[in-house]
């Protein structure tokens, strides 16, 4: 009989049982509602163990890839480790910055090398934490297949303590404390033929980056296109790179967007208003939505309208702290 | 259910759950463009949103649900105080109907689902 770890209980799962019966069975909270697989209250997560797929139906393939789970249609075939999606999974490792350059005017590239080992998919984020105890998230630009050392682009911000300690402060040769990566807007393989929008304003770029390399590297096919979109060209970077990139694989295709200027070099306007006036018909398309809050909002919204499916649109607004 | 029996049950008639989530989407992009209605979903956060019409449209099909009105009572109690009314209750039935419309529903099938619909009206509009 499977057995269902939770918190410090381990339960015996009947046959027919669901988790969410076995649970609370044994008196055991977990939030739940229709009890029929529709409104997603029940949303655990298998940390051990593999949930069946009829327990999967309706999630993001992303969150599926987690082994995120609904406890009222899970009848487990094997043990499973379980907790509540906000109880993260909180793992530090410490990491030392290795080496760091600006990529624009405010945006600083750090590398890190992590102690020990940091699972993560290109475009999650991690979070590091001050000796003072402030914690903020930074998504990741790097590709664990690729690249050694993870990678974070730091836009300095007007009145960003933590910002502005990492760009005034920290050295290479510090060391860093930083949480396990989280984040349902990543890449996954499987799909190589279907086509993929990317849209990011600022340092949102930094998440779309890891994306697009990890989708190139693990061989996708389907056209991928990436608006960045910046106030002005100084907001813009990563451009001969990312030109670099659009000429060795032809099904990759870049657009500098900004607001303000004109040149041959970029387009005019918001990079999602555009994106969004090119690609009319995003049927089957998946999108990535990352950077100002009020874009992603906007532009997912006119994705949607678009043709492409709430589960294809994964977003990352960069939610800005109220607390300095 | 047990009363039309498992081969002419209606929520297998339109596919079950695999339906729910192909309508969901087109049925949230009708709503999202009627300008009739699409004021009262501004601001919403829309991943939860369609989770609520997934419930919505599996209770309307005939499916497995634990529907007691309460939730739905108290879902539009603040759009009821700020005009909610039965034009915009029988917009979202239109629309529903035009969704299995473009899905090729039979018309009998729609009338069953609109029916279903009606049954929520009040407890919609906190009557």
């Amino acid at each position: 009989m499977p057995t269902i770890a939770f918190q410090e209980c381990t339960v015996e799962c009947a046959p027919d049982e669901t988790v969410l019966d076995a649970l609370t069975r044994q008196g055991l909270e977990i939030p739940s509602s229709c009890r029929n697989g529709v409104c997603q209250t029940c949303l655990m997560r298998a940390t051990e163990g593999k949930p069946p797929r009829t327990a999967q139906q309706g999630l993001k393939e992303t969150l599926i890839a987690q082994g995120y789970f609904l406890a009222c249609m899970c009848k487990p075939t094997e043990s499973l480790t379980a907790s509540l999606p906000d109880e993260a999974v909180v793992q530090r490792v410490s990491a030392r910055v290795i080496y760091r350059e600006y990529l624009n005017g405010d945006i600083l590239r750090l590398r890190l090398l992590p102690y020990g080992a940091f699972h993560y998919r290109a475009g999650q984020f991690l979070q590091i934490r001050r000796p003072d105890g402030v914690i903020r998230s930074y998504s990741i630009a790097s590709v664990s297949e690729i690249d050694s050392l993870i990678e974070l682009h730091i836009r300095l911000l007007p009145n960003g303590s933590m910002t502005t300690w990492l760009h005034k402060e920290v050295r290479e040769g510090d060391c860093l404390e930083i949480s396990g990566a989280s984040g349902n807007c990543f890449y996954l393989p499987g799909a190589p033929a279907r086509n993929i929008l990317l849209v990011g304003t600022g340092s949102g770029l930094a998440p779309l980056w890891g994306i697009i390399r990890s989708a190139l590297h693990e061989g996708h096919q389907g056209e991928i296109h990436l608006y960045h979109g910046s106030y002005n060209v100084a907001g813009l970077y990563l451009e001969s790179e990312l030109h670099a990139l659009a000429e060795h694989h032809p099904q990759f295709h870049y657009y500098p967007c900004v607001d303000e200027g004109e040149g041959a070099a970029h387009h005019s306007g918001r990079a999602d208003k555009i994106a969004l006036a090119q690609h009319k018909n995003l049927s089957d398309w998946q999108v990535y939505l990352c950077g100002h809050p009020e874009m992603v909002k906007s532009a997912k919204r006119s994705a949607f309208l678009a043709g492409a499916n709430l589960t294809d649109i994964y977003a990352d607004p960069f939610v800005l702290s109220k607390t300095p | 259910m047990s009363e039309t029996g498992v081969t002419t049950n209606l929520y297998d008639r339109l596919g079950g759950a695999a339906a729910v989530d192909l309508a969901v989407n087109n049925f949230y992009r009708k709503v999202l463009v009627d300008d009739r209605i699409n004021y009262f979903f501004e601001g919403v956060d829309m991943e939860r949103q369609a989770a609520k019409q997934k419930a919505f449209l599996t209770f309307v099909f005939g499916g497995p649900n634990n529907y007691t009105g309460l939730d739905m009572r108290k879902a539009h109690t603040h759009l009821v105080a700020n005009g909610l009314n039965d034009s915009h209750f029988d917009a979202v039935v239109e629309n529903l109907g035009a969704t299995l419309r473009d899905l090729g529903v039979a018309e009998a099938d729609i009338a069953e689902v609109a029916a279903l619909a009606e049954t929520t009206r009040n407890d919609v509009l906190n009557r």
